[in-house]
Formats: C-alpha cells, structure tokens, sequence
C-alpha cells in the first residue's frame, strides 16, 4: 500500500520565513512520491495550525505526518499529539527541524530554502516507513534519592517525604546542614541560620519516610527514569551513633588535633569529634584520615573512655544497592579558592578571610563566640575592607559570571561588624551593587545610611601586607582617586563555584554542566529543575549560584517535579526500540556486548530485546555487521532514505 | 590554444565555485542540542552540512558513512557527546573505535581520510560545533569534490 505524507511548513513568524522560501519548500516537497498534502503557515504551533494538522489528517487519510519547524525539542509533543487527536499514530508525525539548524544560521536565502528543502525531504522519507507504535507501560520505584544535604537536598527530602514518598538522603560529610548552617545571620531579615534551618534537620532525622546515609556518596548508576540502581557507598561508621551519647569524653583523650572545616580552619578540633552541637545525626564522629591509625595498640584512648561503648574500631566501609525512581542532584557549592587569588595575597595572610570564615567570626558558636577578633592576634579590627567580586565577574581572569549572593552578603557582613564593633570603619569595594529581592535593596540603603558602612565604587587592585597592617590598594571610580586603606582585617567576597565532587557525579548520573562547571539544566527558562536524563533533577547552588529563599523555592519545585513523575501509576517507556530481524541474526552477540543497557539477551542461539530495558540508542544497530537488529522508526534503510534525501537525491 | 588556456581556468572556477555536500550525523543529546544552541544564538556556518540526527553517534553505522559517500557526499560529519558524557553511558566509545577503523578503511580504498571527520560537541557548545562546520567545510573544499567513492550514473 502506497503511504499518504502530509508536509506542513512553518514560518515561525519571520523566523523561518525571513531566510527561507517557505512556500518554495512547500512546492518542492508537493512534487515527491507519497507526499499527498503540503500547506505552509505562519505559526504551525498556534491552535488553528495545530487544527489544520488535524484536519488534514482525517480529511486526506494521512498515514504520516512531517511538520517543518524549529527543533523537535519544542513542539514534537505538541504535533504528536495533534497527530493523535486527528487519529494518527503519534509515532508516524516526524519534525524537520528548519530554524535552529537552518534559519537561524544561515543568511543566504537561496542556500538556506535548499538545505530546507532537504531537511524536509529526509524527514518525509523516514515518516514514509514510520510504523505505528504502543509506548509500553514500565512499574515505577515510588522513592527518591536526594544526593547533598544542604538547605536544598533538606528542603526536598522534606517536602517528598511529607508527601508520602520514601526518601534516601545522601550526604558525603559527617552531618547534613550544608554551608547555611556555617551562616551566622542571613539576609535581609538578619536570622540567625542555625535557629532556621536546625528544626529542619531535626524534621529529617526524625521523619519516618527518610532514610538518612552520612559520610556516604554514589559511586555508580544504573537504570533508567523510573527504575535506578544506585550504588552509595558509605565509609566505615566507627561511632555508632545510636549509642554515642554526646558526652565528649572520647575527645578529651583524644590526642590529634585536626582543622575544623566547620570553622573554616579558624580553630582546630580532635580526630574524634562532633561537627558542631546541632549535627545530625547527633553523634561524634571519628575522622580516620586524621586518627593515629585505628589501632589499640597505637592509641585507642577513645574506645577506652567511651563508657557507652559507641565506639568500634573494627568497622568497614560499606556498598549499599538501592532501587529509586528519582534522583536529585543538590550537591551545592564552594567558595572560589583564596589561593587563586593572587592580587589578596593568595590566602597566606591570616587576617584575609572569606566570606564564610567571616560567617564563623560573627557566630555566637564561632571560635570567637561571636565576637569579631582578628585570627592574628585576636585583636578587635578597627578598620575592615570588603572586597566584592573577589573571582566573579572577571572573564580574563577568574569566573565570568556574577555569584548573584555576594553584594548582600557582604552588605550584611558589613552592617553584623559595625553591630559587633561600632566604633569601627568598614569598607566596602564595589563593581555593581545587585540587590534585586524583597527587602534586599533596603538592606544595602540601611547598611549605609544607618550602620554609615563606606561603600567605595571600585576594584581593590592588591592587598599587601606592611608594618603588621594590610594595604588595600583600589580605586574609587566616583571621585576619580586611588584609594589606600590601612586596613585590620580584609574580607574577600569569593565567588561562588559548583562543589568539590560536582564534575564527579555528574559524570557518574551522565548529566550535563554547563561552561562554568555547574549542573545544567534541561532548559534555561522553562525546565529550570530538570537535568536532560529522564528522571533526574536539579537543585540549589550546584545548578547556578543562588541565595537561601531561592534555594529553597528551586528544592520545593524539584519535589513537585519528582511527585509528578512518581504519582503516574506506571511510566510509559518509549517504544521506539531495538528489534532483531532473526533470519539475519547469527548470534555473534556483539550486540549483547555492546548494549549500554544489557537489554540483549541470547534466547536460542539468537539476539532478543528486553524492550523495557531498551532506550533505543542503536548501539547495537551500529555494531550489528549483518544489519540483523534495528531500531524502530530509526531504521538502517531510514537511515540509508534520509541520506539520500540530503543528497538531493 | 584557447581550450588549453581555459580549461585550467575552468578548474579554477570549478574550484571557487565548489559547494561542498555534506551529511552530519548528529546525536539527539549533545551534538543535536548543541546544533540547537546555535540556531539560538544566531551563530552563522556555512550551510553545506545537511543534518541527520540519530539517537546516538554509536548507531552510525560504517555502512551510512560509505552509503553518504557512495551517494555523492564530499564530507561525512559525525558528532556526539564528549567521551565518557555519553547519554547512553558508552555509545560514544563504541562509535571512537569504529570510526577510527573506518578512516584506516577509507584510507587504505584511497579516499582522503579527512573526508570523514569526527567531533565531540555538547548541548553547551553551540560556539563549537558553527567552528565546527566551518571548518570542515572549508577542509572539504581544499581537497574539491568527492569523486572516488560516488555511484556512476
């Protein structure tokens, strides 16, 4: 039976229409074999084009359906689904993507309509063999992953779990609580951080459908939307934190004295140690790079003073298998490296800090107890430079990008330091101030005009050390003059950059970053939560750098986007897979071997398709030397069509 | 005397004047989005390279490689994710290797190996993959048209 196509031409506006001949790709594309119907319009997406499609199909018989347009990306749902409607199986309507790949991208009008013509042509072709298919229903695992437990793995876990889903919460340190919990106020409101976020942790290590792993990260992944395999692996838990009883015994006998990341290496703390008071889970923890060795023999002063018995040297690490149907990704961010920074002294000067160490000086539960003292001396610091833009927003350089957050929270650092010393000068150096947010702009206005914080519009060029004070070198833009401080302290505010361990598991998930080493999303405006891979999501600072209310805002919307796809009773699975043409099929198994999947099997001496298993990649097709296996509606002789076709042939 | 002095200015002008045909195979994941970013960013190339996207660049099969070029094809262009960010975990790998047999293959029938190009493009890089095309373009029209392995009519 001869195909009926049916070919509609967008114009996209002038998008399309601009560069090429719309109506001559119509013309053309009338004159091919199968083509029983062609019509150009303004917007094919809009409703009446949409219709037409529809009425096209039921009053010509259509049997396949080509809609020229821009990338399958945006409206190959859309025309699908107007395909189904006018009774047309959605699998038999193909987009030839003619604006990203054409118009777009080329100026010669006569070039652009003959490469059109051809991207048309080739999709006419493949739709012509376009067999109608079934999406198969696939079971789905109802619990989710969440990897990082900052503000935004807390606040998903939480919101997932509230609405009735298992969740595992992933945490590569001792405790959850990310770098909020370092926070000593936070803007605008001037909250205490830890008073915020510790009754969600709590929520978290109290909440029946959360299963919390710290000190553990995943290793692999397997499965697809739907069905993971996550493979987490734990390091040896020496303390049992059920027993530990928070006594500090253990680290009173401990010997070794190691840097507290908590503190931002401000203080020191033992090898066995809780992370800070409000840790969860609320126990200490024993760190085996820093303890002299694990071993009675060498020291075993801890496990001798626990009275509890919490302690057991003799413990592994462990490889946990869990099934999950969803995973979010909220593996948040660090600061810039101090050491990159030349122009301030490449971190070697003590009283040169960065914004979190800051944090830790102003924290009632800081090394200092919340009093603003240098590192160096522990001297009050009569004069402090803030420098903003430390790494952002220097493409030659550093990061090309604004860090979003440090023009706030150096207003705020500013104003806690005249709270703390109001006697004191502080200085802030500045490029922009970017304070878009409710009350933000108010902050910075209140931090000048009532805390008298001296804003200089400028970049500080060097920070030097002299005569036990720091020069500050910068210009003021606004008076035109070089500026010279005599400055206590120095506060730089860093960059912010995706996490340590960020480009690892992106790996790992096969999710995509972006130029700047953050996760990427599946589309900058309207899936700002998804990574590209089915089933997988995106949240907090590991996507782009972001302040707490719209972390938390990005982690709710990650749980909604999980609960959508977990509340399907079961998920369709693309039907577009590989199948095997037996009486070609010699049992070779490269096929099996070459299946990223091991969706192939040998079922008596021949290849067989686990169509569950199967994505539809062609792997397979492109190793099979007999042209035995195939994807649907991808063909070889598809495939071998649409080749011709952009030959002119 | 004048038919030997034109027909180098023939050449010549054949040779100016040579558009070169040329198919691009490009994974759905990165290649293709990337391609995507492109259009988005109005980056111009040169429209010689037809598109074809496919699933991944591992379903390329040697035979639409030679089948492209038995076709009339100057160029072969065939571009997926960066190794090891396959979407499909290691599709990418098996297309490394088969495209390195197909270039000592092509080699060894006499086609001029830079005919067939390989290149890693991300969703990201719309930059890379116009630099791309443009390239390879203007390689293919150095070496002129593709006669060795195109069907005789």
């Amino acid at each position: 039976m001869t195909r009926r196509a049916g070919v509609f031409v967008c114009h996209c506006g002038t998008n399309i229409a601009a560069t090429v001949d719309v109506k001559n790709v119509v013309s053309e594309l009338a004159k091919d074999d199968g083509v029983v119907f062609s019509k150009d319009y303004v917007y094919m997406c809009s409703d009446p084009g949409q219709q037409s499609v529809i009425d096209a199909i039921k009053e010509n018989q259509l049997d396949s359906v080509v809609i020229s347009c821009c990338s399958p990306n945006l409206h190959e749902k859309t025309f699908r689904e107007a395909s189904s409607v006018g009774g047309l199986n959605p699998f038999q309507c193909e987009i030839a993507n003619i604006r990203e790949q054409c118009a777009w991208v080329h100026k010669d009008r006569a070039k652009a309509t003959e490469k059109a013509i051809k991207i048309t042509r080739s999709a006419v072709r493949r739709s012509l063999r376009d067999e109608s298919l079934t999406p198969l229903g696939v079971p789905v695992t109802r619990k989710v992953m969440v990897i990082g437990g900052g503000i935004a793995g807390i606040q998903c876990s939480l919101d997932l779990a509230n609405a009735g889903f298992d969740v595992v919460l992933v945490e590569k340190q001792a405790t959850i609580g990310g770098h909020m919990l370092q926070l000593s106020e936070t803007f605008p409101t001037l909250d205490c951080s830890q008073c915020i976020l510790s009754p969600k942790m709590v929520e978290v290590s109290k909440h029946p459908k959360i299963t919390l792993m710290v000190q553990s990260e995943v290793t692999s992944i397997s499965g697809f939307v739907g069905n993971f395999k996550v493979k987490v692996h734990s390091k040896a838990q020496y303390v049992d934190p059920e027993k530990c009883k928070i006594c500090d015994d253990c680290a009173a006998v401990c010997p070794v004295v190691a840097t507290n990341q908590y503190d931002v290496g401000l203080t020191g703390r033992r090898a066995i140690h809780i992370p800070f008071a409000q840790a969860i889970p609320a126990s200490y923890t024993l760190d085996e790079e820093a303890c002299l060795g694990l071993n009675p023999v060498v020291c075993g002063k801890c496990k001798k003073a626990c009275e509890a018995g919490a302690i057991d040297y003799d413990r592994k690490p462990t490889t946990t298998d869990i099934d999950v149907g969803a995973i979010v990704v909220a593996t948040g961010f660090d600061l810039y490296g101090k050491d990159k920074l030349g122009e301030y002294g490449h971190g070697r000067y003590p009283d040169v800090l960065d914004g979190l160490q800051f944090e830790r000086l102003c924290s009632a539960s800081g090394p200092t107890g919340g009093h603003v003292l240098r590192p160096s001396d522990q001297k009050e610091p009569k004069n402090v430079v803030f420098i903003q833009c430390s790494g952002s927003r220097d493409p030659e350089n550093h990061c090309a990008y604004c860090s979003k957050i440090c023009c706030m929270y150096t207003a705020k650092h500013a104003t806690l330091y005249k709270h703390h010393v109001p006697d004191g000068n502080a200085y802030v150096f500045y490029i922009d101030i970017r304070s878009g947010g409710k009350g933000y702009e108010e902050f910075v206005q209140r931090s000048m005009e009532r805390d008298g914080v001296m804003y200089l519009r400028g970049r500080a060029s060097k920070v030097y050390q002299s005569k036990g004070k720091l020069k500050v070198l910068g210009v003021d833009t606004l008076s035109g003059r070089n500026v010279e401080i005599d400055a206590d302290m120095v506060v730089l505010a860093q960059a912010m950059v995706p996490s340590k361990g960020t480009a690892e598991i992106a790996k790992t998930l096969k999710i995509g970053r972006d130029k700047d080493g953050f996760l990427a999303e599946a589309h900058p405006k309207l899936r700002p939560v998804e990574s590209v891979t089915g089933g997988i999501f995106l949240t907090g600072a590991a996507q782009s750098p972001k302040d707490i209310p719209e972390t938390v805002c990005q982690a709710s919307a990650a749980a909604a986007k999980v609960i959508q796809l977990l509340s399907k009773p079961e998920l369709e699975h693309n039907p577009a897979v590989a199948r095997v043409r037996e009486s070609h099929c010699t049992g070779c198994e490269m096929c099996v071997d070459a299946c990223p999947y091991e969706a192939i099997t040998l079922v008596n001496g021949k290849a067989h398709v686990n169509e569950v298993l199967c994505e539809g990649c062609g792997t397979c097709s492109g190793t099979c030397v007999r042209a035995a296996i195939d994807v649907k509606n991808v063909t070889q002789l598809q495939v071998f069509e649409m080749i011709s076709a952009c030959m002119g042939g | 005397m004048s038919e030997v002095l034109e027909a180098p200015v023939q050449a010549k002008k054949e040779a100016q004047e040579f558009e070169p045909k040329i198919v691009a195979f490009l994974c759905k994941w990165c290649s293709s989005a990337g391609s995507d970013l492109a259009g988005v960013s109005r980056l111009q190339y040169p429209p010689n390279a037809v598109p074809i996207q496919v699933m991944c660049s591992g379903s390329v099969s040697p035979l639409y490689i030679l089948s492209a070029f038995n076709k009339g094809a100057d160029g072969v262009l065939v571009s997926g994710c960066h190794p090891g960010d396959c979407h499909y975990l290691k599709g990418n790998f098996f297309a490394r290797r088969r495209i390195y047999l197909v270039q000592k293959l092509l080699k060894f029938i006499g086609l001029e190996s830079d005919r067939f190009r390989m290149s890693w493009v991300s969703a990201a890089e719309g930059t890379k993959y116009a630099q791309v095309v443009a390239d390879f373009v203007k390689d293919i029209k150095a070496l002129g048209p593709q006669r060795k392995l195109k069907a005789k009519n």
